[in-house]
């Protein structure tokens, strides 16, 4: 494990631990934290979509206790917090769209913000498609 | 994203399959961005607090049943799931610091999004 002299394992460069804390240094990375923690509220997002379906499936006496159960005010503090993530998610990923793709129209690179407003009103219309089937 | 040189000249066989993860990770991403926000807010605040009266039972049961729209709830909780997945595994890599548990991390996480892919298409057609 030894460089000296031999010069045939060089020294390994020497790096500062990191905190298990380091996100809570600055807003940026508080900032970044939280927008990758919006995943586990879009992993329950998932689990209780499921609990409605199953719910549903099951007949209107399952679904009434399903809507009494979400009426509940620590199920409707959970969902209120995990909508505020899941809003976070869609707007953090729509404003990215433009880093993480180059779309090109005639040969020429759309402008970043175009990509950013088409993501938006797309987010807009599937937003009103699915609430219309809802509640049609 | 560089690549070791290939002496032997033969095609790289091993392929990562880091790329797939994050191909479902961006379209889980897309896909829990574009339908999430409405449908959490619709059931989860919206109807639970009353301002939205909720849909009966019977319109739902049918909305649900349309194939239509199986594939797309299936789509979304497969897609959705993996994202989350993704994210989590790098969300405790980096920023928890649990760079040495790599490989049990990922196996548990996309393990759980599999699983939990399989559980919800079982219940989207079975519904």
């Amino acid at each position: 494990m030894t460089a000296s002299g031999s010069g045939l394992a060089p020294a390994r460069p020497y790096r500062q631990p990191v905190s298990r804390l380091w996100w809570l240094r600055r807003r940026s990375y508080l900032l970044f934290a939280l927008r990758e923690l919006s995943c586990v509220f879009v992993a329950w997002f998932v689990a209780f979509t499921l609990m409605l379906v199953v719910a549903v499936g099951s007949g209107p006496e399952p679904y009434r206790d399903f809507l009494d159960w979400s009426a509940r005010p620590w199920v409707i503090a959970l969902n209120v917090i995990a909508a505020a993530f899941v809003l976070l998610h869609a707007v953090t990923w729509f404003n990215l769209a433009p880093k993480a793709m180059v779309v090109r129209l005639g040969g020429r690179p759309v402008r970043p913000a175009a990509v950013v407003a088409a993501h938006y009103l797309l987010w807009i219309v599937c937003s009103i498609i699915a609430v219309w089937v809802i509640l049609r | 994203m560089t690549t070791a040189p290939n002496p032997t000249g033969r095609a790289n066989t091993r392929r990562s399959p880091e790329p797939m993860f994050w191909l479902l990770f961006s379209g889980g991403g897309m896909a829990a961005a574009l339908l999430a926000p409405a449908l959490l807010i619709l059931f989860g605040v919206a109807i639970p607090l009353g301002w939205i009266q909720a849909p009966d039972h019977q319109h739902l049961h049918s909305v649900l049943r349309n194939p239509i729209t199986v594939l797309v709830l299936i789509g979304l909780c497969v897609l959705a799931l993996f994202h989350a997945a993704h994210r989590l595994r790098f969300l405790l890599q980096h920023g928890l610091r649990l760079g040495g548990a790599r490989g049990p991390l990922a196996v548990l996480c996309y393990g759980t999004a599999a699983v939990g892919s399989v559980v919800a298409a079982y219940l989207l057609i079975t519904a």
